[in-house]
């Protein structure tokens, strides 16, 4: 009767495990389907954006190579090289600030200290776009919108908020023990020292974070870099031009190109995020138990 | 009010400007009006005449430019730009008129300027002479301008690092909110050609939005309605689908957890822009997801389904998308909390026979709300600000009511960016943005000043 009991029990299991890992297969479809989709569009051979066969019909590498060498319309190579620039300059001025901030805000104590919080807390809650067109208007005042000064421009917009963005540093920050720097006061350490000789060679984790969000922040925003740029092309970074490809008049010759350079984008950020994934998760839970 | 109190006393200083005022000598007094002045003669010179360089800088800039632009600001400028017939070039020439908006940006920054001169370096200059007062009389050492210079690296440590963020955040967020908030107030908008030269109007736009009977004012609500509609539902099947599934992944059982969540986590590895767009390609009335439909026979081959053409499928489309887009990201944040959940809760309850159902809402549901308060709060005025899902992926579209502005799925934001951008009713979208703060402002204070987690957060 017992072993009766058992085994129907773990017939149940069997029956419950098999049910969660067929949906689970079914979910995880789901999710993979668009990027395969993608990944296959980009060496279709035929081209347009309507087919009306799922797999291509025929295989080749010439939508990567197009990209590249075809610069009469859409100059992907140059919008690529803006993107990098604009990315590596803004990615250390954001850097500095994020950590510089956090840092102040986790270890030093000042008057402006809970003001400041409160204060990054309230600017959350406005529109991002709201401020965006005066923020064409000041920069146009200072006449940074015209010619290769827009890179300048864009730099500034990317890294300006640096200095808001500071819950996951902090929450890491927070977390290096202080002991530590009262050791190293008492040796006679000025508080810059512990800073640069201490709590960042410690923050090693939270700083390749901050240097990676703020480098992949240019090559995935477009609505700035659009607002900013307006009508001048060989200023534009590459999400204007993959959305450009994606437009009526181009989206039947670039559409299969639209693919290759969204593949080319994708895998390094990929690789990026599955790497950092754990940083990710312990930034957020930590952020997150406040 | 007991927490100021605290602070107060954490921070205290006896050098304060009222005490400078009530107890300083001749030469402190003197500060206010020449600053540095009291630094000087206590022999502080670099730093003494920093002060009094700034002073000059400031009047000489107030003299020249700043009070010009002061004196603009209620008027906005009145000259218009004009053709001049120029007889020896044969040619029409245009005379230089005012613009508007240059006078509003020079004299929200002339403001913003005097007053962060009042605040940090006036009043910084009669500390730091009454200061010197001081410690002269109690005939302490005074610090000279090296060892303030090394301060910076030490006690001041903050003020290095935190004075070019700050400066970047004025200039490149502060200001233009301040900006912005002043457009509201005046009439600078498409309508009636007032791109050029405009004038205050006062709560006149306030006033338009509201009327219910106009145009503007009926998409106004049914925007609104929406927007919350969908922050709603945004934000809990986000929550939701993603704890279920991060429970499922990590259910004793499941095998190969790691290759699920990778899975998963692939998805939110590709940009979301780009995810965005291949999304909005694929259901296109003949995009990827038609043709597999209609070649599987579910739908008729000629037939498409009207996924951003039907204004009910639209909304559901974009719901449904954004649990696509969001829950690896849910997944990834949750799980970690979800790991935190103290087991025993866990092996009491199966001792106590309950069944999955009844320790999800009875036990994890709980926890996890009570966790994680703060970050669903940030997550709905995320949802509510939520530009790039609904942008990229139906841009409002459908448009339903040829005369409005707004399509069926337009957010606040959207409709912002679109009266702003394309239509130019720069106006009408500087109150949608300050009426979109008030009610997140109103909204997150409420749920944060009930929700348990507040009191723990301020022991922090």
């Amino acid at each position: 009767m017992a072993g009766k009991k058992y085994k129907s029990a773990s017939r149940k299991r069997l029956i419950n495990n098999t049910i969660v890992h067929i949906v689970l297969a079914i979910l995880a479809i789901i999710w993979v389907f668009p990027i395969l989709w993608v990944i296959m569009t980009s060496f279709r051979a035929e081209q347009g954006s309507y087919v009306s066969t799922f797999f291509p019909k025929a295989y080749t590498l010439d939508n990567y190579i197009r990209l590249f060498t075809d610069t009469t319309v859409l100059n992907f190579p140059k919008m690529f090289m803006n993107t990098l620039i604009i990315a590596i300059c803004s990615c250390i001025l954001s850097t500095f600030y994020t950590l510089a901030v956090s840092y102040c805000l986790s270890r030093l104590k000042f008057k402006l200290r809970k003001p400041y919080m409160n204060m990054a807390m309230i600017l959350g809650l406005f529109p991002g776009f709201m401020s965006m067109i005066a923020v064409y208007f000041i920069l146009k005042a200072v006449g940074l919108t015209e010619g290769a000064l827009i890179r300048v421009a864009l730099i500034l917009v990317y890294s300006g908020g640096a200095g808001l963005g500071f819950q996951i540093a902090k929450g890491f920050f927070d977390t290096v023990p202080r002991a530590i720097d009262e050791a190293a006061l008492l040796d006679g350490c000025t508080r810059w020292q512990i800073f640069t000789k201490i709590t960042l060679p410690l923050s090693k984790p939270i700083i390749v974070y901050t240097v990676l969000t703020a480098f992949i922040g240019p090559w995935v925003d477009f609505i700035f870099a659009k607002v900013i740029c307006r009508a001048n092309s060989d200023q534009y970074t590459i999400a204007i031009g993959l959305w450009r490809m994606l437009e009526k008049e181009y989206i039947d010759s670039w559409y299969t190109c639209f693919a290759a350079g969204a593949v080319l984008i994708s895998i390094p950020i990929a690789i990026l995020f599955l790497c950092l994934q754990r940083y990710y998760v312990d930034g957020m839970s930590g952020a997150v138990k406040g | 009010m007991k927490l100021f109190g605290k602070k107060e006393k954490e921070f205290f200083e006896p050098y304060t400007c009222r005490n400078a005022i009530r107890e300083g000598s001749g030469a402190t007094k003197l500060s206010m009006l020449v600053m540095g002045f009291g630094n000087i003669i206590r022999g502080q010179i670099v730093k003494g005449l920093l002060y009094l360089a700034a002073e000059i800088a400031y009047i000489i800039f107030m003299i020249t430019t700043g009070l010009h632009c002061l004196a603009m600001i209620p008027s906005l400028g009145s000259v218009q730009q004009e053709e001049v017939w120029n007889e020896e070039l044969q040619v029409y020439m245009y005379t230089q008129g005012d613009q508007s908006i240059l006078i509003l940006l020079y004299g929200v920054a002339t403001i913003c300027l005097t007053a962060l001169f009042f605040l940090l370096v006036w009043r910084g200059s009669l500390k730091s002479a009454y200061k010197a007062e001081c410690l002269a009389k109690e005939n302490r050492h005074l610090a000279t301008f090296q060892e303030d210079i090394k301060s910076l690296l030490h006690e001041n440590l903050h003020r290095l690092l935190m004075t070019p963020p700050m400066v970047f955040i004025s200039c490149l967020t502060i200001l233009p909110l301040i900006f912005m908030i002043c457009m509201a107030f005046t009439n600078y908008s498409k309508i009636d050609n007032h791109l050029v030269l405009f004038d205050w109007v006062g709560l006149d736009n306030f006033a338009a939005l509201f009327d219910s009977s106009s145009i503007l004012g009926s998409t106004f609500w049914s925007v609104l309605i929406w927007t919350i509609v969908w922050a709603f539902f945004a934000t809990f099947s986000n929550y939701f689908c993603g704890m279920i599934l991060a429970i499922v992944i990590n259910r004793k059982d499941t095998k190969a957890k790691g290759f699920w969540r990778f899975c998963f986590v692939l998805s939110c590895a590709v940009p979301m822009f780009v995810s965005l767009l291949i999304m909005r390609t694929m259901l296109q009335p003949e995009g990827a997801v038609n043709v597999l439909l209609r070649n599987l026979g579910i739908i008729a081959p000629d037939a498409s389904l009207p996924f951003f053409t039907d204004p009910t499928w639209a909304r559901v489309t974009v719901i449904i998308i954004n649990i696509w887009v969001g829950v690896p990201y849910t997944l990834l944040q949750l799980t970690g909390v979800l790991q935190n959940i103290p087991g025993e809760l866990y092996e009491a309850a199966r001792v106590d026979g309950a069944n999955p159902v009844q320790i999800f809402s009875k036990i994890t549901l709980p926890y996890m709300l009570y966790v994680t308060t703060p970050y669903l709060i940030a997550t709905f005025t995320g949802n509510v600000n939520n530009f790039n899902v609904i942008y990229l992926l139906s841009g409002g579209d459908p448009v339903t009511n040829l005369s409005s502005t707004a399509g069926s799925t337009d957010l606040l934001v959207t409709w912002l960016y679109k009266l702003t951008v394309d239509k130019q009713y720069y106006n009408i979208g500087a109150v949608i943005g300050i009426l979109t703060f008030i009610i997140l402002a109103v909204g997150a204070l409420l749920t944060y000043r009930n929700s348990k987690s507040y009191k723990d957060e301020e022991a922090f």
